[in-house]
């Protein structure tokens, strides 16, 4: 057991979830971040299909690099990922059917997802098993941390609420004699680009150090 | 091993394509049944939405759908009943027949409607379908029974604009139909509007219309035409039914 967590594989976790987070640092899969994420629920669904997605596409990878064609491994990989991306999507649309409903083409869309490709070219072809699934559950997690804080603040300022549930009191609002309206600019893509800038911002000014 | 032979190469791509096939069928088959159980769901929920029955739980979908909903009946061409509607599901509930039809497979021979009770009314839902701004967009009428004054509306999209097109889906939208008249002077031609604030058309009175949405324009637009054509297309039936 001390060499499954030992400070490398630590680390091999660790690090895509700060110092080399996908979305922040390595500006991989922006497209998913900002359509699926004005509403909390519906980013977290796709964090955790990402996460598990590639945790397990980074595994099955691993175990057979040794014997995957070099010409076709490219294909190889999106076959897996594909057959994965399939299951999780029927998987969706059989227990959280709204859910699947709100992500619509975008749980398809992992299979071209750059986090899934990169880690598998990048780490799965020449790492073992073990390895691969704590840098794919590491890179997964890193972007539904983002989804998730970009999620969060859309749908408190674009509706009012927070997993559905209303936050800010009706009396706030304005047709209820209060001076407080939903902002609608938050429940479009564009803002979603302007607050992930932000959080890049705050992520690298906070790394600045330790990156030198 | 050579894995970078030419014979390897095939053979292993073929062998996965077969192992990664059967895997998805089998998975598909397995989830199918659940996945048709919340398609079914769904549908129903948009039905009652137009019967002004919004905002259940999804368990009490069933039971409020077989309690609403009396014959979903299909009509053909020449407005003649195909299929009486009469057939009854598990629980009871009539989704055997007009239920089954798809939104694109409705034709001017293969015309779904639900004939429901509600409070002792008898009312009728068509479904209407047409296009958005970026995409399709749905929905239910529910007409009284004089086939002229809408009971409730419910419609949904696939693409429009959140905020401002995705707006149809809310209920401020859908209940400002509610008690309209889908006919003017003439008992031929629907005439039930969408407009722009301020905007008249001949003919079309006060009865006749509802506000657009602000700032979505095409979409609104969209909405109008889907409610023309479609109810337009269901006059035979409203003529031979309506009390």
């Amino acid at each position: 057991m001390g060499k499954l967590f030992s400070k490398e594989n630590g680390e091999v976790f660790m690090r895509p979830l700060n110092l080399d987070n996908p979305v922040t640092v390595q500006i991989l899969g922006i497209c998913s971040a900002l359509a699926v994420t004005s509403q909390l629920k519906p980013a977290v669904v796709m964090g955790l299909s990402v996460t598990v997605i590639t945790a397990f596409s980074n595994v099955i990878i691993s175990l057979i690099r040794k014997t995957i064609p070099m010409r076709i491994r490219i294909i190889i990989q999106l076959v897996v990922v594909a057959a994965l991306v399939t299951i999780v999507s029927n998987i969706l649309k059989a227990y959280v059917y709204d859910v699947s409903v709100q992500l619509s083409v975008y749980v398809g869309l992992i299979i071209t997802n750059c986090i899934l490709m990169g880690r598998l070219e990048a780490f799965a072809m020449s790492n073992g098993p073990w390895e691969s699934f704590l840098d794919g559950v590491g890179n997964g997690l890193g972007y539904a941390i983002v989804l998730v804080i970009v999620g969060f603040v859309r749908e408190l300022l674009g509706f009012g609420t927070i997993f559905g549930f209303q936050i800010i009191p009706q009396s706030f609002y304005t047709e209820n004699g209060g001076y407080y309206m939903n902002n609608g600019m938050m429940t479009m893509p564009a803002m979603a680009l302007i607050l992930l800038g932000c959080v890049i911002w705050v992520h690298r000014s906070i790394n600045k150090e330790e990156k030198k | 091993m050579n894995t970078n032979s030419n014979t390897y190469t095939i053979v292993y791509a073929s062998v996965i394509v077969v192992i990664v096939a059967f895997l998805l069928a089998f998975v598909a088959t397995a989830l199918k049944p659940t996945q048709d159980i919340n398609v079914a769901v769904d549908k129903k929920q948009q039905i009652l939405a137009s019967l002004n029955e919004r905002g259940m739980a999804k368990s009490d979908v069933e039971t409020k759908y077989a309690e609403l909903v009396k014959l979903d009946p299909i009509y053909n061409e020449k407005a003649e009943v195909a299929q009486a509607g009469d057939k009854e599901g598990e629980k009871g509930q009539k989704d055997q027949e007009a239920f089954k039809v798809a939104n694109k497979d409705i034709t001017a021979a293969n015309r779904p409607l639900y004939i429901c009770e509600k409070d002792g009314e008898t009312i009728y839902v068509v479904p209407v379908k047409g296009a958005g701004l970026w995409g399709g967009i749905s929905g239910y009428v529910a007409l009284k029974a004089d086939c002229e004054t809408v009971y409730g509306t419910y419609f949904t999209h696939e693409s429009e604009t959140a905020g401002l097109g995705a707006r149809i889906t809310e209920e401020w939208f859908q209940t400002s139909f509610n008690n309209k008249k889908i006919f003017g002077e003439d008992k031929t031609k629907v005439i039930l509007s969408v407009l722009k604030k301020g905007k008249t058309v001949d003919g079309v009175g006060p009865d006749n219309f509802v506000d657009a949405v602000t700032g979505a324009t095409l979409t609104s637009n969209g909405v109008n035409d889907m409610i023309q054509k479609c109810l337009q297309d269901y006059i035979d039936i409203f003529e031979k039914i309506k009390k």
